[in-house]
């Protein structure tokens, strides 16, 4: 459908995390306005696709496209959830102060923040159950209201396709039902969601679209078509073993695909 | 001495008001700066480039055979860059971790420098005098020409954290986020930088390279104490790193043989150690006021509890109890148990009559909720989380404390208003609920 390019392509997609491959020759598309999982088990790439996609890891070949262009053009209409884990929670500010930098991305840098911002924030907060708490210290929440400040902040970006890593791991069933209704509510507003999942049984009920990962990919539909046992076993089972092999003579023989 | 101590707040001689500025100035921008290196986690880079200063300063010595504060801070500047490139370079190159490339660096750098200042010593340039004080820093020999220098970049400092301040608390807390959101990560990340390297580079006549790291880290870390909010931090901290250099300046004057920079250390390092012992909240103090806080509870709570177990035993409250009794009940300190009994008698909890105690109309209450509560857990943990009904006791025994009424209805619901525990005892009805029946 050349008229009406995907929200994300990636084409031919390698990184090399030092000298060893990742991710080998990733390469698919995602239909608009769809929640879709990337599953895979430990170490298959899941949490480094999400990062290449955002331009924090160097390619080693391949491009990532958002509704067809490259993502320095379109960067505004994305929005990243990284893992709970990746920042220190003791750190001296508040929840209102953690969504709000959702917004600075579009303020030029001279540009105070504006009602507008704060409104949008407080919104975003509300959006997910926690605008009471927006003046609590970040070093007082739950793992779940972590979680839920850190959707939040990316909904504060008002964006329109959402790549989160790991939104479920470790928060409380009322978290969990909170962020499975957000996303329905997304999902109507033609938004697209994409989000690197731990917990296969609910794939199933949570999640239109799944992307099965090892290392390369192994299969990219509609969950009811493509979460099915032999996809699960060539991803979780270990016919990969061959592959795990070679990425680790590699590493150990410094190769380096030349970036293009 | 005092007569000379008040002669220096006095600020009569213009080279004092000179040197204190310059010192003040110093002080607070290395403060502010400080805060996103310590908040970052990068305390070590402002360490590393403070040595990697020296180098720089020497050869720029060597070459021009100046004492021109602008030709020496040129050098520093240079030199500190370089070893901040090598420390990256090693850090993303090779295999050598963060830790060991600013060790690495650090001292290689710090020895090149102590080389030439010992070659420059031996061929007794004239001018030499007062390069050697750049190891510890002398603030009386500073004279108007360095200050001028030193706060028009100490200034240039603390405006860029003014009108940077959204994007350095965006790197500092969530750089990658910060990154994904188009924010120029990497430019911000080289001002701070940069930003480090002119303390440094200003700091060398006051503090000397060997002690400016902890004049860029120690207000910071002592800031942190006092509050929760960035921008209070960052003031703190500068107000901090101001006293510490108008402490530093006064005894430099005071003792003009002194070097500068301990006595800044000394200052700074006495307000980190007030506010680790006395911040409220956070300090040492408070943390223990609350821990004792809690064992008090904890106290009075179990003593309520068994008083109750004895009275439901014997189908009576109103019989007093002695501490021998309680005893036998419960393992505790006498000590403390006395102690609780009296504190739970000022609350009115408790009533005493020829050394035995019995329970009041509101520590029956009280009692009953302390005990709801045990039982109710109790029976959670054996229900939901299969625990044997003869291990619970010692896990309720913590969370039983801590459980408030929110937590309580939650249990409820959960378990469906049971009536018995898992030992068989009936589980206490609260106040409200009992009227309900009824």
């Amino acid at each position: 459908m050349p008229n009406n390019p995907s929200p994300l392509e990636v084409h031919d997609l390698t990184v090399s995390y030092h000298h060893r491959p990742v991710l080998w020759g990733v390469d698919f598309t995602i239909p608009e306005g769809k929640i879709i999982s990337i599953v895979g088990p430990n170490g298959a790439g899941k949490s480094t696709l999400l990062k290449a996609v955002m331009g924090l890891l160097p390619l080693s070949s391949g491009y990532v496209k958002i509704y067809g262009e490259p993502l320095q053009k379109k960067r505004s209409i994305v929005a990243y959830v990284p893992q709970r884990e990746e920042v220190d929670w003791d750190f001296p500010i508040n929840v209102l102060d953690v969504v709000l930098m959702g917004r600075y991305g579009r303020l030029p840098f001279y540009r105070r923040l504006r009602e507008e911002d704060t409104a949008l924030a407080k919104d975003a907060l509300n959006q997910v159950g926690m605008l009471e708490l927006q003046n609590r210290q970040i070093s007082q929440l739950s793992g779940g209201q972590q979680q839920r400040v850190f959707i939040a902040r990316a909904l504060a970006q008002q964006a329109t396709v959402y790549l989160m890593d790991e939104p479920f791991a470790g928060v409380d069933a009322a978290t969990e039902k909170a962020i499975v209704t957000l996303f329905e509510s997304l999902k109507s507003q033609g938004k697209t969601v994409i989000c690197v999942h731990h917990d296969l049984n609910t794939v199933i009920e949570y999640f239109d679209w799944t992307i099965l990962i090892n290392l390369r990919l192994v299969a990219c539909g509609p969950t009811e078509e493509v979460f099915n046992a032999d996809n699960l076993n060539t991803t979780y089972g270990g016919r990969l073993g061959l592959l795990a092999e070679i990425t680790e003579r590699l590493r150990q023989s410094e190769w380096k695909r030349r970036a293009e | 001495m005092l007569e000379l101590f008040f002669e220096f707040w006095r600020l009569n001689d213009p080279n004092v008001v000179w040197v204190l500025t310059g010192s003040v100035l110093l002080g607070s921008s290395a403060g502010a700066i400080g805060c996103f290196a310590f908040l970052r986690k990068r305390s070590l880079t402002g360490d590393a480039l403070a040595h990697a200063a020296l180098p720089g300063v020497t050869t720029a010595f060597l070459l021009f055979h100046s004492r021109d504060p602008l030709v020496l801070g040129a050098g520093a500047l240079v030199s500190c860059f370089i070893g901040y490139f090598v420390i990256e370079h090693l850090i993303k190159r090779t295999i050598v971790k963060e830790d060991s490339a600013f060790a690495i660096v650090l001292s290689l750098f710090f020895a090149v420098g102590i080389f030439q200042l010992t070659r420059i010593q031996k061929t007794g340039i004239a001018s030499q005098a007062g390069l050697d004080k750049m190891l510890f820093g002398q603030a009386a020999g500073m004279v108007r020409d360095d200050v001028k220098i030193l706060g028009a970049v100490a200034l240039g400092l603390l405006l860029f954290v003014i009108l940077s301040f959204r994007q350095l608390k965006s790197i500092s807390f969530d750089r990658q986020f910060s990154q994904t959101t188009g924010l120029p990560v990497a430019f911000f990340e080289m001002l701070l930088a940069l930003s480090l390297v002119l303390s440094v580079v200003i700091g060398l006549q006051l503090v000397g390279v060997v002690l400016m790291a902890a004049v860029l880290l120690t207000p910071a870390a002592a800031a942190r104490y006092w509050t929760n909010n960035l921008a209070a931090m960052v003031l703190i901290s500068g107000i901090f790193g101001g006293l510490a250099g108008a402490f530093g300046a006064n005894v430099s004057y005071l003792a003009p043989r002194m070097p500068t920079g301990p006595w800044m250390v000394m200052g700074v390092s006495a307000v980190f150690l007030i506010s680790l012992l006395f911040a409220p909240d956070r300090g040492l103090l408070a943390r223990i006021k609350r821990q004792n806080r809690l064992s008090r509870k904890v106290h009075e709570e179990n003593i309520l509890r068994t008083m109750y177990k004895i009275g439901e035993n014997a189908g009576d409250f109103s019989i007093p109890v002695d501490t021998g009794t309680l005893l036998s009940y419960r393992n505790m300190a006498l000590q403390q148990m006395e102690a609780a009994l009296r504190r739970l008698r000022r609350k009115g909890l408790v009533e005493i009559s020829e050394g035995r105690f019995t329970l009041t109309a509101s520590g029956l209450e009280r009692a009953k909720e302390v005990t709801r509560f045990h039982r109710l857990w109790e029976l959670y943990l054996s229900k939901r989380i299969q625990i044997a009904p003869d291990h619970v006791h010692d896990e309720a025994e913590e969370i039983e404390h801590i459980l408030t009424p929110d937590l309580e209805a939650l249990l409820l619901q959960e378990l469906g208003s049971p009536i018995e525990d898992p030992h068989g005892r009936v589980i206490p009805k609260a106040a409200a609920a009992e009227g309900e029946h009824k």
